[in-house]
């Protein structure tokens, strides 16, 4: 619901950053997003689509790597991924324990761009 | 044809967010006040959670509240009939608060008259998750009306806050809802998260929460107190 302004800071940052470099054009931009945030991919391109048409930004790709939700289980230690949407309840695939903490799945920066 | 470049960036999505409610945070601490970004659905609570609780602050802390609400009056009038400063920001259809918005009410504000300010933020377990405001502790309602299945379906929610209070226990025994299962959930996802129990209408559990905000407010004044001794 919230893409609209993480499009507008998404193409801010961008636009810096290919300023600073004097580029000609931006050509792809990729995010690195966890799946624990709640944007949603069609939207944050459909959005920047339309917000970067005049801008060096326009026509550029927009990738977003997924990355994992990880929880670790407090028993045996192992860490290994949760589908979070679709699970019931977090069981660690090692021992079976059901004593598991969140580690990591909240990432929400970009990692690079392209420019020509 | 020039050849293509690959630039790192790293850097946050919302940076710029993020240095405004950095500056929030630095304001109110030289201002010595203390605010809490207090986040849930719509109808878990939050303009009850926020009276009951400044009815029992009352005498010793002077509040004021920030309204998010996407398009009405209602709940700062509500919190105005108490006597209590409200600022009401419209988002004009936006779902959730930033630190931008925040800065903007603050302006309205007499920080000199206050010890705490509460950020009302917009009904919504989603979006209001993801912005920093400024605050310095992030609060969240859940009723039991909505069911123990929320931490399954709004995870981020439950990682970014630092209580979670669970409202109107007094519809406990009317439903399913099953509180052991539900601090599982939780505490998996955020092992520090403190639980409240409470009922704003009964008034049960509200002394602990009450206590609880009250030390934190105390605590907060007391390092801002220790470094401006320390600066003179």
């Amino acid at each position: 619901m919230h893409e609209l302004p993480v499009t507008e800071s998404i193409l801010r940052i961008v636009l810096r950053h290919a300023e600073e470099a004097k580029a000609g054009k931006v050509i792809g931009i990729s995010l690195r997003i966890g799946e624990m945030t709640d944007v949603i991919d069609e939207w944050l391109k459909r959005y920047f689509d339309y917000l970067s048409k005049g801008t060096l930004a326009e026509g550029a790709k927009l990738r977003v790597e997924r990355m994992p939700v990880i929880f670790r289980c407090e028993v045996c230690g192992e860490t290994f991924p949760v589908k979070i949407r679709e699970i019931k309840d977090v069981v660690c695939p090692a021992c079976g324990g059901e004593k598991a903490i969140f580690v990591s799945g909240r990432e929400f920066f970009i990692k690079e761009i392209e420019v020509i | 044809m020039s050849e293509v470049r690959l630039i790192e960036i790293k850097e946050e999505i919302l940076v710029d967010n993020d240095k405004v409610a950095e500056k929030i945070r630095k304001q109110l601490w030289s201002r010595q006040v203390f605010m809490l970004n207090l986040m849930s659905s719509p109808g878990a609570g939050k303009t009850s959670l926020i009276i009951a609780t400044l009815r029992s602050l009352n005498e010793s802390m002077r509040a004021g509240v920030i309204e998010g609400d996407i398009d009405s009056m209602v709940d700062a009038e509500k919190v105005a009939r108490e006597g209590i400063p409200a600022v009401q920001l419209r988002t004009g259809g936006a779902c959730h608060l930033d630190a931008v918005m925040v800065e903007l009410a603050l302006r309205e504000m007499d920080l000199s008259a206050l010890d705490l300010i509460i950020i009302e933020n917009v009904g919504n377990l989603v979006c209001p998750a993801e912005f920093d405001t400024g605050a310095m502790r992030k609060v969240m309602i859940l009723s039991v009306p909505e069911g123990d299945d929320k931490p399954l379906k709004y995870p981020l929610m439950f990682t970014v806050c630092d209580v979670l209070v669970v409202n109107k226990t007094d519809y406990l025994k009317l439903s399913d809802f099953d509180m052991k299962t539900l601090k599982e959930r939780v505490l998996k996802l955020n092992p520090q998260i403190k639980i409240f129990e409470v009922s704003c209408k009964t008034g049960e559990g509200m002394a602990a929460w009450t206590q609880w905000l009250r030390a934190e407010i105390e605590t907060f004044k007391k390092m801002t107190e220790e470094e401006d001794h320390g600066r003179v």
